[in-house]
């Protein structure tokens, strides 16, 4: 058992890349820390699948970028939910949670999502410089999270 | 194969409905309707404003990049846009034909992300319409029935689309972003013990395969009205297909069918497409509109995806697909099947067949082949086509003395699908939408016919906190009258905003 984090978003495209750029320094500081049980997922965008990825694990954290973010970043619970998202080619990570239960029949562990502010989304650009800066920011709040993967101690940092 | 409700005599004078954007379809698709005062409809057309700056994306780079580069393009069907990139790749590097191992393993691959896309679309994108239904009370209760037998359906979906994503992975080295194609090959061998991992299951991947063709049908086959009037009308089919006319996924020649499938062309090389397909560009849409030249703008628009392909195919090479496709051609009088929803009892055939490829791949002795680079002689222009899970994807680039692509061109499924989708929309919302007052079910109506088509709107940007689904009237001097909002919760508001 142990924790797993999701990080999504094409890296071709803007501020969409701040879910696999996060990802990636995730994983690197993980490599560095064997002790800590956190596995790590990375795709364009969350579909049926990942439900499978939550299998056997206690903690789950989606990190993504969110255009409607009003902060740097925010830290929210998530729990399962068949909304609108449930049949298109993204799914929500309440959809996720929900395929979980469906496919597993058992309730999905405790679940986050960290959005991250981005602005622009257009094909083939870099990050935005003020996603650059909410990298930074959200990038200490994740490490943060990484340091004591228990549920308990994610729900204390919920705003 | 009229244009009839593309453009109204006298729009100025109309009040518009938008539909922004299409839920369960990716990216920005947008509907208009332009109604008179008594709710008759005048023009409907479906827009979609995405699809700028592929070229420009492509362009400027070094060829060798690209089969990378492309995979971003598009999250959905990455493989496709690898594939077809590797394909024209291979042609500047003098390889049009490949190793056997090296083919075989992109067919694999190919037949992988097959089966994943199909059983996505069937088992989790159609599955809301199939369960809850869109037509009347009593076609509902049917519908719901069907499927009421079959509580497993969303187990094997989440299954059959992970077994296709490890096809992938074992074969790229990665579940995302991996490298298989290269110039005149592949990167890697495949390995026995992945090879032996892959067949473990897929036994079990073909048995649920065929019970999804079966019930594909029966649902399809239930409602009179999904059969002979939902999104039925007649068009030509395009896809591509062996040489000897059966289905084919990742090579072959191109062959066009008009209505009563007679040939239009058949077993044309690819590469010289652009000599029977030409684009046409609508002031009023951000997508062009392929049309076959010897059929003019008007009347040469087509079809394709899982519906051409089994129309326009006279054989499928493996044996169960093969004999739901007789049936299939069988409940059509043996002519070509033209209603929309067809296209979902197609798309299953054609997930059997990839299933039953699947297995034929793994036990093929060249599958753990080595031999996997092939080089010819060098040429500036590159054309690669495949059959992606939405229909026929064209890559056409054009490099410099310096390796360097100047041009690009990509014809994606999608855009082949655009006047197609736009005839659905007018098909259904004349059919169902006339004269009567606007609800969300009715609206759904119009969603119903885009997806059997399943389009790829967005090619892989999103952020959290859009809407999915916004429906505005407005009037003729562009006061918004109503607005109908369903939120990502999937909640519904009404109301000026």
């Amino acid at each position: 058992m142990g924790a797993v984090v999701f990080g999504y978003g094409n890296p071709s495209r803007g501020d969409d890349a701040l879910g696999p750029r996060l990802l990636e320094r995730a994983a690197a500081w993980l490599s560095d820390r064997p002790d800590l049980d956190v596995a790590t997922v990375a795709d364009f965008q969350l579909q049926i699948e990942h439900a499978l990825d939550l299998k056997d694990r206690n903690l789950a954290l989606f990190v993504d970028a969110d255009a409607a973010c009003t902060g740097a970043y925010a830290f929210a619970a998530v729990g399962p939910a068949r909304d609108a998202s449930y049949s298109t080619h993204e799914l929500s990570p309440g959809s996720v949670l929900q395929v979980f239960r469906t496919v597993e029949g058992q309730a999905p562990p405790p679940a986050y999502v960290l959005s991250v502010r981005g602005e622009r989304f257009d094909l083939g650009q870099p990050l935005s410089p003020p996603a650059e800066a909410h990298l930074e920011a959200a990038w200490t709040f994740l490490r943060g999270l990484l340091e004591d993967p228990r549920p308990s101690a994610w729900t204390a940092k919920l705003g | 194969m009229s244009r009839t409700l593309e453009t109204a005599a006298q729009p100025a004078d109309l009040k518009r409905v938008v539909i922004e954007p299409v839920t369960r379809v990716e990216g920005h698709g947008k509907v208009t309707i332009l109604l008179d005062e008594a709710n008759r409809i005048h023009q409907v057309r479906l827009h979609i404003v995405e699809f700028r700056g592929f070229e420009k994306f492509i362009q400027g780079r070094p060829y060798w990049e690209v089969p990378v580069m492309v995979q971003r393009l598009c999250g959905i069907c990455p493989v496709s846009h690898h594939l077809a990139a590797g394909k024209a790749v291979d042609m500047l590097v003098g390889a049009r034909k490949l190793t056997p191992p090296a083919e075989k393993l992109r067919r694999l691959l190919h037949v992988g992300q097959m089966l994943q896309s199909h059983a996505l679309h069937f088992f989790h994108l159609s599955s809301p319409d199939l369960l809850f239904g869109f037509d009347s009370d009593v076609a509902s209760r049917n519908v719901v029935g069907v499927i009421a037998a079959h509580p497993e359906l969303a187990v094997q979906g989440v299954k059959l689309r992970k077994y296709g994503q490890e096809v992938i992975r074992h074969i790229t080295g990665k579940r995302v972003h991996g490298v298989a194609a290269i110039p005149g090959g592949m990167n890697k061998a495949l390995k026995l013990e992945e090879r032996d991992l892959m067949l473990r299951d897929i036994g079990q991947v073909i048995e649920w395969s065929l019970a999804a063709v079966a019930l594909s049908r029966q649902v399809f086959e239930a409602s009179e009205e999904h059969r002979h009037h939902f999104g039925v009308f007649p068009s030509s089919f395009l896809s591509l297909a062996g040489p000897a006319g059966e289905l084919e996924f990742y090579d072959g020649a191109l062959r066009a069918r008009d209505a009563q499938g007679t040939a239009i062309f058949d077993q044309v090389d690819y590469t010289h497409y652009n000599r029977f397909i030409r684009e046409e560009v609508k002031p009023w849409s951000y997508m062009k509109f392929p049309f076959i030249i010897s059929e003019g703008s008007e009347n040469g628009w087509y079809r394709v995806g899982p519906l051409a392909r089994v129309n326009n195919c006279d054989s499928i090479t493996t044996p169960l697909a093969e004999a739901e496709r007789r049936s299939f051609r069988e409940a059509a009088g043996g002519g070509m099947q033209h209603a929309s929803l067809a296209y979902h009892w197609a798309r299953m055939i054609e997930m059997l067949h990839a299933a039953e490829e699947i297995e034929r791949l793994l036990n093929d002795p060249d599958i753990l082949g080595t031999d996997l680079v092939t080089r010819g002689e060098r040429a500036l222009e590159g054309i690669g086509v495949i059959e992606a899970p939405r229909g026929t994807l064209f890559h056409h680039y054009r490099i410099n003395e310096h390796d360097v692509i100047e041009k690009a061109n990509l014809i994606v499924s999608t855009t082949n699908n655009n006047q197609a989708m736009n005839e659905a929309v007018r098909q259904v919302a004349a059919r169902y939408l006339d004269g009567k007052t606007l609800t969300e079910g009715l609206l759904n109506h119009i969603e119903v016919a885009i997806r059997a088509y399943d389009p790829c709107l967005s090619c892989a940007t999103h952020a959290l906190g859009r809407m999915p689904l916004q429906v505005e009237l407005v009037d003729s001097e562009g006061r918004l009258l109503d607005r109908l909002v369903k939120d990502s919760d999937g909640g519904l508001s009404c109301g000026e905003s």
